[in-house]
């Protein structure tokens, strides 16, 4: 990009300038440390200059928004057409409770809906099932049923808001009932937005909420990747997912290079069920965190638009530019906040935040400071969201697209991120793939070997974090807490005693009849499972069915 | 313990692993009890599902209403002397069925070597009245060979597509394999993986009298494993069988000694007395003038001494 | 290598919590410290729990839990190790545990509760200080 003998230039005068100016300060101030490295491991340098960016081809490597490589932004005026989505991650309790957090929400500037569903509800178990006993209603909100989800979405009218389910395991249960509600509110199929977490990958090694073993896991997600690509041209049937990744303990370079290989076996399994690059790709979308490390997380976004777009046209043959973009969400990172005096959790969000922004998001959550205590109170979610809104009309931030693109830093640390995320893909690759790596724990052994030395790190205090191991106070402001009353599970599992009642059990019977039969015979389950939800079936019966046709899986443990 | 009490029998193992002089008392107390159980050593490489494979098999075992006893034995680290303890997650459903007892040991440093400290736990489980007992290990170094050995019947599990199938069995775990399980046999090279331990089996065990069969398994469905659980009590019987035929060679010889020696001396004394022989040092031992045993050895003498002397 | 006594642990994750990553870890740590972990994964039932505890004769029980359900859940496996006659197992708790709540669970007979941010040697040394006792 700049010619050779400016840039020998440079490095003459830095050569010099270490010499003699840096030297004899080193020599009166030696730096804080020996090394500076960041949380991939990777050597930061004292000083970026031209000379680290001087093969960057700005055409090749960075070309303009909305084209292809897309690594400036996949909309070609990003923030300045539109600020990305401020999505709130929430739920807690009942339908009901959720129902009135969401409008609260939406009435204080949040642009779209992401549902938090409890455990039960993610590992696919009625409320009134023995493992659910004590988390009904506890991380999230409780939906056992169709009439759940409708008094969830009541009054919310489904074209238009968007909604984000986060949700794996029983997705195709779950969209299923969003389909039914938008049927009801007589919303056409076509018109219905939104996106459907539906990673199953990332659940074997990170965030753990399987109920199928992987196989038959991998074809529920191709159903409704290929069902959402005939029949729900708006919606994101997937969020290929590095949080998770990230939170299990991974760094960012693991999180980026993981990510992008899940999305590289979904649209593996995608060809195979017979769909073209071009009719599912553009629908495909991702979901990161964002951690303390400003510049590593905006170098790992930037680098993650590039290396997909390159391995949509290169590896998938991808036509249509859409194919190649990555649209992503992203949530600030949850384990880096502490219950040690929260407030200051709120300027690590702000920061985490702002480094995704500066990277190019679609859609954006902030979590709240109490996050380390319990679920988000009120209060404390209006300042979470206030985080984004300042951000975005009081800080400058969204006014022109990709600003730190030439730096120095960014460029040079994002083509690092680039190249050894592709070591790591060629590395699964020669493995034999996801599934074979999930197998033999190769994901799981790189996390909990990331996570082992984080702590470690945290120990020793090579790794401060301020309130814990370094400029702790001891004593503790009391802040409210949320809590769940324990009234919820009961009220719950009366509703699903009365709703198996006043159904009609006959039409449940015979459509989960149905469904025993399809899986069997491996077709897509959507169409049928939509049936099913209709006939109020409930969360637990639908998924008993597939239980026992697929199995239940059973994790591998490594440490 | 005896009676089954679970925290007697944990408590139990426990004392064998700290491996003091309580030890040797408590085995000794227990001894008496023991012979009962069919001890069923599974080893197999990691990636063979042999965790998977064993719940099944346990399972099938519960299913014919027998009570199964685990040892799981893991190694301990050299350098720091913890170990991670993992293998019974994939049994931890049958944890709460009072019919099975899971225990962990790890290999620790026993004086007596971790295969006796095996053994001995095996043996408070057989006491406390377990049907069957499995110890599992991975086969993964000498040490598991030996531990291994404990077993009556040694299973050995291995995989399609773990590299070389045949080096990832241990060797010395190949010639004493009593039975050879391919997990995972819905994988293409199952089939090759079986005929590559057939062949095997075949130049080893010429000798042997019983042929280790390989058979295929499908840990995650169950497939293979009613077959593979008769095989093991086929096995059983053909030990008991063994040990059978031994014991009645044994008692046929002694029976037979027994038989010679009665009859000849039945004759030999019939021949005395007809020749007045048996009368005359009858006398003489009446007359205390010589005993029983000199007269019997004078008799003899006179009777075969020519004999001998040829012979 | 010494002979003998080795400190056992079982750690537990009950529930439907499945953040993994704190217990393992420790599960790690203490085994680091010489201790012979057991860890029985994810979705483990209070009879699970108590069951393995006893058949595997664990001087400790770390609990690991995030998901809020530790009201419901701890006091179940304290009542199970009591009908077990368990009593002398040292249990102790970490992850997301309100500190009001934590008054309450110390009464329930739950030794120490580790939040968040606590140091790993701060856990491994509370366990070896307080088993030597039960030898």
């Amino acid at each position: 990009m700049i010619d050779e003998k400016k840039i020998n230039e440079v490095t003459k005068e830095r050569e010099r300038w270490e010499e003699t100016t840096l030297q004899r300060w080193v020599a009166q101030r030696p730096e804080r440390k020996s090394e500076f490295r960041n949380h991939s491991d990777m050597l930061i340098k004292r000083l970026y200059t031209p000379e680290d960016i001087k093969d960057l081809d700005y055409m090749q490597d960075l070309g303009f928004p909305g084209e292809y490589p897309f690594t400036r932004g996949v909309h070609a005026t990003m923030y300045r057409g539109r600020l990305w989505t401020m999505r709130q991650f929430s739920g807690y309790g009942t339908a009901e409770q959720t129902n009135r957090r969401f409008k609260y929400l939406l009435k204080e500037g949040e642009t779209g809906l992401s549902i938090a569903f409890d455990y039960p509800t993610i590992t696919g178990y009625d409320s009134d099932h023995p493992f659910a006993k004590g988390e009904v209603g506890v991380c999230g909100v409780t939906v056992a049923s169709l009439k759940d989800m409708e008094t969830l979405l009541d009054g919310i009218p489904l074209d238009k808001v968007t909604t984000s389910m986060t949700i794996n395991g029983p997705a195709a249960m779950l969209l299923a009932m969003y389909v039914a509600v938008g049927d009801k509110q007589g919303v056409p199929r076509i018109k219905l937005g939104g996106t459907t977490q539906n990673d199953m990958l990332k659940e074997f090694f990170a965030q753990k909420l399987c109920i199928f073993p992987p196989k038959q896991s991998l074809k529920l997600v191709t159903d409704i990747i290929e069902y959402c690509t005939r029949n729900l041209p708006k919606w994101n049937p997937i969020s290929i997912s590095g949080y998770h990744i990230r939170e299990a303990g991974a760094n960012a370079l693991q999180e980026l290079a993981f990510t992008l290989y899940d999305g590289i076996t979904y649209v593996e399994s995608s060809l195979e069920r017979g769909l073209s690059v071009d009719e599912f790709a553009p629908r495909l979308s991702f979901f990161f965190a964002s951690h303390n490390n400003l510049f590593e997380e905006i170098a790992k976004f930037r680098a993650a638009r590039r290396l997909w777009a390159k391995i949509m046209k290169e590896r998938f043959h991808a036509k249509k530019p859409r194919s190649m973009w990555m649209r992503m969400h992203v949530q600030t990172s949850g384990c880096t906040l502490t219950a040690q005096q929260p407030l200051i959790n709120i300027i690590r969000t702000t920061i985490q935040a702002l480094a995704a922004v500066l990277g190019g998001t679609q859609s954006l959550h902030t979590n709240s400071f109490d996050e380390a205590l319990c679920l988000p109170t009120k209060e404390a979610v209006r300042v979470a969201l206030r985080t984004q809104q300042i951000i975005a009309y009081e800080s400058g931030a969204a006014d022109t697209m990709d600003p730190l693109a030439g730096s120095y830093y960014i460029e040079s640390l994002t083509n690092e991120m680039e190249e050894r995320a592709m070591d790591y893909i060629q590395k699964i690759d020669d493995m034999g793939g996801a599934i074979a790596a999930i197998e033999n724990g190769f994901f799981q052994r790189e996390i909990a070997d990331s996570a082992y030395r984080y702590q470690r790190e945290t120990d020793e205090k090579e790794r401060i974090i301020v309130g814990v191991n370094e400029y702790a106070t001891g004593e503790e402001v009391p802040i409210p807490i949320l809590r769940i009353d324990p009234k919820v599970e009961m009220e719950q599992v009366a509703r699903l005693q009365r709703l198996r009642r006043e159904r009609d059990n006959r039409k449940v019977e015979e459509v989960l009849g149905r469904l025993h039969y399809a899986a069997e015979k491996d077709e897509n389950l959507m169409p049928i499972i939509i049936e099913a939800v209709k006939s109020y079936a409930t969360l637990g019966e639908i998924c008993d069915v597939l239980r026992k046709v697929y199995g239940e899986h059973k994790e591998l443990i490594v440490i | 313990m005896l009676a089954g009490n679970r925290r007697s029998i944990a408590r139990a193992i426990t004392i064998i692993e700290n491996d003091n002089t309580e030890t040797q008392k408590l085995i000794a107390s227990v001894y008496s009890h023991t012979g009962k159980a069919h001890i069923i050593g599974l080893t197999g490489p990691p990636g063979s599902g042999k965790s998977t494979l064993i719940e099944k098999i346990i399972r099938e075992y519960r299913r014919k209403d027998k009570t199964v006893g685990v040892i799981a034995v893991d190694p301990t680290s050299p350098f720091t002397g913890g170990a991670f303890l993992g293998d019974r997650i994939r049994m931890q459903e049958l944890s709460t069925d009072q019919g099975v007892f899971i225990r962990s040991m790890a290999t620790r440093n026993y004086l007596g070597g971790i295969a006796k400290a095996t053994k001995d736990a095996a043996k408070v489980l057989d006491a406390a009245g377990k049907d069957i007992v499995i110890v599992e290990t991975v086969g993964a170094g000498q040490s598991e060979v030996e531990i291994i050995k404990v077993a009556k019947t040694i299973v050995v599990i291995c995989a399609p597509g773990l590299g070389d199938e045949i080096q990832a069995i241990k060797a010395g775990i190949m010639e004493i394999g009593d039975i050879f399980v391919v997990n995972k046999a819905d994988r293409e090279n199952a089939d090759k993986a079986v005929m590559d331990i057939e062949a095997i089996l075949q130049l080893n065990n010429k000798e042997r009298a019983w042929k280790p069969p390989v058979l295929k398994t499908v840990a995650l469905t169950g497939e293979g494993v009613p077959q593979l659980i008769e095989k093991i009590e086929e096995h059983n019987r053909f030990l008991e069988k063994e040990l059978e035929r031994k014991r009645s060679r044994e008692k046929a010889e002694a029976e037979l000694v027994e038989a010679i020696k009665e009859k000849m001396a039945t004759s030999i004394i019939e021949e005395l007395r007809s020749k007045g022989k048996f009368e005359e040092f009858l006398q003489k031992i009446l007359e205390k003038k010589i005993d029983p045993a000199s007269a019997a050895e004078k008799l003899l003498k006179e009777r075969f001494g020519k004999h001998i002397r040829k012979g | 290598m010494q002979r003998g006594k080795k400190i056992r642990v079982l750690v537990a994750k009950p529930g439907l919590d499945s953040h993994d990553r704190g217990a393992k870890i420790i599960a790690r740590a203490l085994r680091d410290a010489g201790m012979e972990v057991i860890y029985t994964g994810l979705r483990q039932t209070p009879q699970q729990i108590v069951e393995t505890a006893l058949q595997e004769d664990v001087d400790v029980i770390g609990l690991s839990i995030l998901s809020g359900a530790h009201k419901t859940l701890f006091p179940r496996i304290i009542e199970l190790l009591k009908q077990k006659d368990l009593t002398d197992v040292l249990v102790v708790a970490g992850g997301i545990i309100p500190e009001e709540d934590i008054p309450e669970m110390k009464k329930l007979g739950i030794k120490e509760i580790f939040g968040p941010g606590t140091p790993t040697d701060e856990i491994v040394q509370f366990v070896l200080k307080n088993t030597s006792k039960r030898a």
